[in-house]
C-alpha cells in the first residue's frame, strides 16, 4: 500500500519535472517575488514619513509591512490554488477520456488509493509551494522594513491548508466534469469565495450584520476563505492603536482569528470533499 | 479445463440501454479466445468488465475464481485497451517500471528487457512515448498489459495501429503466451488475424453471444467443386466425406477429372451470417 502510494507521488513529481510545470511556476514565482521586493522597498521607505508629528499614534512601518505582506499573502494563495488547480485537472474523468487512466486503474492498487496519492502530491507540492513563496515573501519584507507579522507560522500554515481543501475542492469536480468545464468550476468557487470575504470586509466597515453574516457563512462552506481570513488577522493580531484601527479599515477589516473550530472543521471538509471524490470514482464506468 | 475468466449471464445496460444481454463465456488455462463482433455489439463492455474497469447490472464475471474488479483478479490481469494513452513524458523503461511497481512485479530490469525484445522494442528503451510511432506504442502496451506475467491477458483491438510487420510480430508473441499458459482475451475486428491465431471463437451482436466453438467446428461445407473437361461443377451441400463418391461417379460416367476441390465457408462467411449485416 505504502508502496502504491510513493509511486504514484512520485509519478505524479516526474511528470510535473518533466512536463516542466515546477520550472515554469520557479520563474513566474520568482518574478513574483522580485517585483514584490521592489514594492516593498519603496513602500517602507516612502512612507518613513508617514503620520510624522502626529505624537507616532500610527507606526508606518507596521502599517506599510501589514499592509504589502497582506497583498503578498493574496498573491501567494491565489498562486498557490492555480497550482493545486492545475496539478489536479483532469485527474478522473479528464484522464480517463483520453485514455491515460485505465492502464492503472486496472493495476491491483485500487481506485481510492491511486485517487488519494495524486491528491497527496498535488496538495502537498501545492501547500509546499505556498510555504515556500510565503517564507521569501517574510524575508524580503524583514529586508526591506525590518517588520514581521505578529504571528509567523500560523498564517503560512492557514494558507498551506487553504490550497489543500482547493485542490480537494477541484479533485472532485474532476470526477464529474471534463477538463475544461473543471477548470471553469474550480476558479469560479474560488472566486466566490474571496468574494464573499470582500463582502464581510465592506459589512465590516460599514457595519452591516448582514455582509459580515454572509463571509461568515462562505468562511464554513468554503473554508479556503475562512483559512485566509484568519491569516490575515494573524498578521495583525497584537497590534492596537491607532495602526491596528486603520488597517481594519483595509483588506483586514471583517478577519477573525482562526478558531479551533475552523480548523477541525477545514479538516473534516476536506474529509468529506476527498470520501465524496474516491465515492463517485469507485462507482464509476471507465 | 479450469476457466481462468468465466462470465455467467452477464448483463449490462447504459441508460436503459442494453449493452449486454445474459453472456456466458468462459475462456481456460493457455486458451485463445477471439471475440469478435459489430461496433456497439458489447465487446469492449465485457473486456472492460472483465478487468473491473465497468460494473455489470447483472450476472457475474470472475478471473481465477475471483470477482472480477477484486484485487485478486486484478492482480492476474493484463489489460491493452482500445483506447488507451500513456503519458508523453515517460520512456519505454520508465513506463514498464511504473507498472511493475504498481502491480509488484518482482521482475526488475530483466523482466523488462524480456517485455521489451518480446514486442522487438529493445532498442526503443530510452525513447520516450511521445517520440514513438502509433505501433510503438501499441506493443509498448502490449509489453506493458504484460508486466508481471499475468494469468489472463485482455487486449481490446491490440493490433488496429500495426502494420503486417508488427502483426505478425503480436501473433509470435500470442502464440508464445499460448505455449506460456496464459488465457487471452482478444477483442478484434481482423477476422483473418482471429482464424490464425485464436483456438475458439465467440461472436457477439447486439449484447448477446450468437456463436461459439472452434474455427473449424464454425465452419460450413459449402459443396465440392470438381473440374473436368466438360467444365466445372459444383455439387452443393457436400463435404469432405462425400468427395471420393462424387469423383467415383464422374468417372464412371466418362467424366476426365482435373481437380477437385471441398469448400466450406470462411469465417468471415460464418460472422456475416451471425451478425446478419449489422453494423454499429
Amino acid at each position: 500500500m505504502l508502496r502504491s502510494v510513493s509511486t504514484v507521488i512520485g509519478y505524479a513529481l516526474r511528470e510535473g519535472l518533466r512536463r516542466r510545470v515546477f520550472l515554469a511556476v520557479l520563474l513566474l514565482s520568482l518574478g513574483f517575488l522580485a517585483l514584490y521586493g521592489v514594492g516593498a522597498h519603496f513602500a517602507f521607505r516612502d512612507a518613513g514619513g508617514f503620520a510624522e508629528g502626529e505624537a507616532k499614534i500610527l507606526d508606518p512601518k507596521a502599517f506599510t509591512g501589514a499592509t504589502i505582506f497582506g497583498m503578498a499573502m493574496f498573491t501567494t494563495l491565489f498562486l498557490g490554488s492555480v497550482l493545486a488547480v492545475f496539478l489536479t485537472l483532469g485527474i478522473v474523468r479528464g484522464d480517463a477520456e483520453s485514455g491515460l487512466l485505465q492502464p492503472l486503474v486496472v493495476r491491483p492498487i485500487g481506485r481510492t488509493t491511486l485517487m488519494l496519492s495524486r491528491y497527496l502530491a498535488a496538495a502537498g507540492l501545492a501547500a509546499a509551494y505556498v510555504l515556500a513563496v510565503y517564507g521569501a515573501a517574510l524575508a524580503i519584507t524583514w529586508q526591506a522594513g525590518h517588520w514581521a507579522p505578529d504571528h509567523l507560522l500560523g498564517p503560512a500554515l492557514a494558507l498551506a491548508l487553504a490550497v489543500a481543501i482547493v485542490a480537494a475542492l477541484s479533485l472532485l469536480v474532476s470526477t464529474f466534469l471534463s477538463v475544461t468545464a473543471q477548470g471553469i468550476v474550480v476558479f469560479m468557487v474560488y472566486g466566490a469565495g474571496l468574494t464573499a470575504g470582500l463582502l464581510a470586509q465592506i459589512g465590516h466597515a460599514i457595519n452591516s450584520a448582514t455582509l459580515h453574516s454572509i463571509g461568515h457563512t462562505a468562511s464554513w462552506v468554503l473554508p479556503f476563505e475562512g483559512l485566509y481570513a484568519a491569516s490575515l488577522h494573524a498578521l495583525i493580531s497584537n497590534t492596537s492603536g491607532l495602526t491596528g484601527v486603520v488597517l481594519q479599515l483595509g483588506p483586514f477589516g471583517g478577519s477573525e482569528a482562526a478558531s479551533p473550530g475552523l480548523i477541525i472543521w477545514a479538516f473534516i471538509y476536506t474529509a468529506g470533499v476527498l470520501a465524496i471524490a474516491a465515492a463517485a470514482f469507485s462507482r464509476r464506468d471507465l | 479445463m479450469a476457466a481462468v475468466l468465466a462470465a455467467r449471464a452477464l448483463r449490462k445496460s447504459y441508460r436503459g440501454k442494453e449493452a449486454l444481454v445474459g453472456v456466458d463465456l468462459e475462456v481456460g488455462a493457455g486458451e485463445l479466445l477471439g471475440l469478435l463482433g459489430p461496433n456497439g455489439a458489447g465487446k469492449s463492455t465485457l473486456t472492460k468488465i472483465a478487468c473491473g474497469l465497468v460494473r455489470p447490472s447483472g450476472g457475474s464475471v470472475e478471473v481465477l475464481g475471483q470477482p472480477a474488479g477484486s484485487p485478486p483478479a486484478r492482480a492476474a490481469i493484463g489489460y491493452l485497451a482500445e483506447l488507451f494513452r500513456f503519458p508523453g513524458w515517460c520512456s519505454a523503461e520508465e513506463l514498464l517500471q511504473l507498472h511493475q511497481r504498481l502491480c509488484g512485479s518482482a521482475g526488475g530490469a530483466s523482466e523488462r528487457a524480456e517485455l521489451l525484445a518480446l514486442v522487438e522494442l529493445s532498442h526503443a528503451a530510452d525513447t520516450r512515448v511521445e517520440t514513438m510511432s502509433k505501433g510503438m506504442q501499441q506493443r509498448l502496451g502490449i509489453a506493458q498489459a504484460l508486466v508481471g506475467s499475468p494469468r489472463l491477458l485482455l487486449l481490446d483491438e491490440p493490433t488496429s495501429a500495426l502494420d503486417p510487420v508488427g502483426r505478425r510480430i503480436v501473433r509470435g508473441l500470442l502464440e508464445e503466451l499460448r505455449r506460456r499458459d496464459v488465457a487471452v482475451l482478444l477483442n478484434s475486428h481482423l477476422l483473418s488475424e482471429v482464424e490464425l491465431v485464436c483456438d475458439r471463437v465467440a461472436i457477439i451482436a447486439d449484447g448477446k453471444l450468437v456463436r461459439e466453438g472452434r474455427p473449424v467446428d464454425l465452419e460450413r461445407p459449402r459443396g465440392v467443386e470438381v473440374e473436368t473437361a466438360n467444365g466445372v461443377r459444383l455439387f452443393e451441400g457436400a463435404g469432405h466425406e462425400q468427395a471420393p463418391e462424387i469423383v467415383a461417379r464422374l468417372v464412371a460416367e466418362g467424366e476426365r477429372i482435373h481437380r477437385v476441390e471441398v469448400l466450406s465457408s470462411t469465417l468471415e462467411d460464418v460472422y456475416l451470417e451471425a451478425v446478419r449485416g449489422r453494423t454499429g
